[in-house]
């Protein structure tokens, strides 16, 4: 019965060296559609910053107002100087389009995510770590593994290490939220409705800034992830994330 | 797939069914309750709509925030504007003072007011936050007559959905929906700062919609019309926004 699209991944139970089930359906649809928001709000998003390629901290902030740090690149706009002797072409108008339309799909898919696997114990079978994990002695060790480059075990295709749960954790209760927090709070009709969500960020240029700190970590999470993909064996990693399933030991096919 | 089995499929079936029939109505509530933007078609409408009808569920009466006039920014910052043409130059060396603001669509009495006389309307001033959809922003302090009470005086009929409003500028119109229109905030600017409105900002005349992004805040207004369909008014998305490939409903 639970052994469905949603599956608990019993790896114990299956024979070995057969093809076994590793990432239930819902975690594959909706890593790739997030995967495929992630990149339209990436490129939009960043866009969108070269508009204004410049940061605030507080309520308020233009040209005229010392930034808290701008970035060394050209703008889309004739009126922020950058230092360069072109403007960029405006491409603010299907950016925002498809930064809000690709941000509505991400949020529903995330919240179909968390329900499924909360409901499913994803979380609690897959992504929290066992507490043995947790000690510093642990810790060191999965950390100092990783800094040798040791090739990873086989094991380590059939269930997440301390250091990818807790950086998934991280991205899905932390970073997701909080880029979310800060996206909406930069909206002014979000503003006078829940004008408090934008107060304890410190105002709505701080939100702007702290969106753009949280997404240059998500782009970094994104790297890592894709790196550590590629080192571990891309085609078995990404057939257990397209398919569901993996095989180490079977012959390529 | 082999475990694909018929009762999957006949569960399948019934949930994309529902989904979809759940999508329908959905949408025929939202055409009901006036929650799909103007340019609530094409590949973004699907996006639009869902913020234009969450925001409107959540933000129909919420007063756009007010700050202290410690926090008004200063020197505020006038975004570049086209170049104004001969009719705003003569007017303006005129003192403005044959600025008309024209009225009409579907009210009982359309009326033309000068600035004058939109001066003479009770006043409210407020402090709030302009933003650009660019990313930066200033906070100062506005003053006019509240849209709200010129609507009172011109008498809305109850088919009344939008108001559109037109600049001096061609190329600029933009329109809103009554609950931004009937907002408290929402003013027909004619000052600023303590001072008279400043060209550079929308002198004589700007309409301020403090809860969307500062481009549904056009300059040099010169005549509303009120509606109950933008679909007669250019290229039928709303407003000269969505023509130019920007959104509607800035209220994010």
């Amino acid at each position: 019965m639970a052994d469905s699209v949603w599956g608990p991944i019993s790896a114990a139970a299956a024979p070995a060296a057969t093809v076994r089930p590793r990432h239930s359906a819902v975690v594959r649809a909706t890593h790739w559609i997030t995967t495929l928001c992630f990149l339209a709000l990436l490129v939009s998003g960043v866009e969108i910053l070269i508009s204004h390629p410049r940061f605030y901290w507080g309520e308020a902030g233009s040209v005229l107002t010392p930034p808290l740090f701008r970035l060394p690149i050209p703008a889309s706009r004739a009126t922020v100087p950058t230092g360069y002797g072109y403007v960029l072409p405006d491409q603010n108008g299907w950016s925002r389009y498809l930064h809000f339309q690709s941000a509505w799909v991400a949020v529903l898919t995330g919240l179909l995510y968390v329900v499924f696997a909360l409901f499913q114990g994803h979380f609690r079978r897959n992504l929290l770590p066992a507490r043995a994990d947790l000690s510093w002695r642990a810790l060191s060790t999965v950390i100092a593994q990783h800094l040798r480059l040791r090739p990873a075990s086989e094991e380590d295709a059939w269930s997440y290490n301390v250091l990818q749960r807790l950086t998934y954790l991280l991205v899905i209760f932390v970073l997701f939220p909080l880029v979310i927090w800060t996206g909406l709070a930069m909206s002014p009709a979000i503003a006078s409705a829940f004008p408090a969500a934008v107060a304890v960020l410190g105002g709505q240029q701080s939100a702007r800034t702290i969106h753009f700190f949280v997404s240059v970590l998500l782009v970094l999470f994104l790297l890592v992830h894709v790196v550590m993909v590629c080192v571990t064996g891309f085609r078995d990693r990404m057939r257990a994330m397209i398919t569901g399933r993996l095989a180490p030991d079977m012959d390529r096919i | 797939m082999s475990r694909l089995s018929r009762r999957k499929l006949i569960t399948a079936g019934l949930a994309a069914t529902a989904g979809a029939t759940g999508l329908a109505a959905a949408a025929k509530l939202a055409q009901r309750y006036g929650l799909i933007p103007p340019d609530g078609g094409g590949l973004y409408g699907p996006g639009e709509t869902l913020t234009y009808a969450a925001q409107r569920l959540l933000t129909r009466h919420s007063l756009a925030r007010e700050f202290n006039p410690n926090q008004v920014s200063r020197p505020p910052f006038a975004n570049a504007v086209d170049p104004l043409g001969d009719a705003f130059k003569r007017l303006q060396e005129g003192g403005f003072t044959d600025w008309r603001l024209t009225v009409d669509g579907m009210v009982l009495r359309p009326a033309s007011f000068s600035l004058g006389e939109l001066k003479s309307f009770p006043r409210r001033s407020q402090i709030t936050h302009l933003a650009c959809e660019e990313g930066w922003s200033y906070i100062a302090e506005w003053m006019g007559v509240p849209l709200s009470h010129v609507l009172d005086v011109v008498g809305t009929l109850p088919e009344a959905r939008y108001v559109v409003y037109r600049s001096i500028q061609p190329d600029w119109w933009e329109s809103i929906d009554m609950a931004d229109a009937l907002h408290p905030q929402t003013l027909i600017a004619h000052g600023m700062n303590g001072g008279e409105l400043p060209v550079a900002f929308g002198g004589p005349l700007r309409l301020r919609v403090p809860r969307q992004l500062g481009y549904k805040s056009v300059k040099y207004i010169t005549r509303l019309t009120i509606t109950d369909s933008l679909k007669r008014f250019g290229k039928g998305l709303g407003s000269a926004s969505p023509e130019g490939g920007y959104a509607w409903y800035a209220g994010i």
